[in-house]
């Protein structure tokens, strides 16, 4: 079965980017495809590269980039939430003047249309967070 | 047509699965992570309301939140079934929608 997950919960705030990090693996594992990863309000935080746990806790931002990377998962960040929170890809970043960019691997900036295509072109859509 | 409905806040913080038990119909089922699986435990305010949904819904808990609340699955109402995340798959397959009571 095919399936498009919305995360809106930022990493590390309750569980919900671990949740949806263990529904998406598990849902590979019983050989589903994940059509679309979505990203939007503070879920898009799930996508920084600029980030830096305590030694001894998990990096949900790089088990995003590496489960996307093993699976080739579409990894997608809403633009208007992600320029909100400063979350840019390089080419958004020279396009607004800025000095950085801090896009992790695996994921893309892109727009609500994203969601609303991979909600017709799947057959399951299913929501974590706030 | 069935739906699966995801609750994942305390039923003694917010008002989520209060709105959800009113909302569901008969055959759906419900699904109880993250906080909301305290609500699983049996004795609580809101277990009566859960006892009535059972009547004519399925009632789900993710056995590792529970867990990780340090809950153990006896604890629990009787009728209420455990979980583990290839479960909550099944579960969003069987059911045709989702609906996440955020």
């Amino acid at each position: 079965m095919k399936f498009t997950v919305m995360v809106n919960e930022g990493p590390y705030q309750h569980q919900s980017a671990d949740t949806a990090l263990h529904f998406v693996r598990a849902a590979l594992e019983k050989g589903h495809e994940i059509f679309r990863v979505f990203f939007y309000h503070d879920g898009v935080n799930n996508g920084t590269r600029i980030a830096v746990p305590p030694k001894d806790d998990r990096l949900i931002q790089q088990e995003w980039s590496n489960l996307a990377k093993e699976h080739d998962l579409d990894l997608v960040i809403c633009i208007a939430a992600a320029q909100r929170r400063g979350l840019m890809d390089a080419a958004e970043s020279k396009r607004q003047g800025l000095d950085a960019d801090n896009i992790i691997e695996g994921f893309r900036i892109s727009g609500l249309g994203q969601l609303i295509e991979g909600g017709i072109q799947s057959d399951r859509t299913v929501v974590f967070g706030d | 047509m069935s739906m699966l409905h995801i609750v994942n806040k305390s039923p003694f913080e917010r008002n989520a699965m209060d709105s959800c038990l009113k909302h569901a119909r008969e055959g759906d089922a419900i699904l109880m992570i993250e906080d909301a699986a305290v609500g699983a435990v049996d004795g609580s305010t809101i277990a009566g309301d859960i006892k009535a949904a059972l009547a004519d819904k399925t009632v789900y808990v993710l056995g590792g939140d529970l867990a990780a609340r340090g809950m153990s699955e006896d604890r629990i109402i009787d009728g209420i079934k455990v979980v583990d995340y290839a479960g909550f798959v099944d579960l969003t397959v069987e059911n045709e929608k989702t609906q996440s009571w955020v």
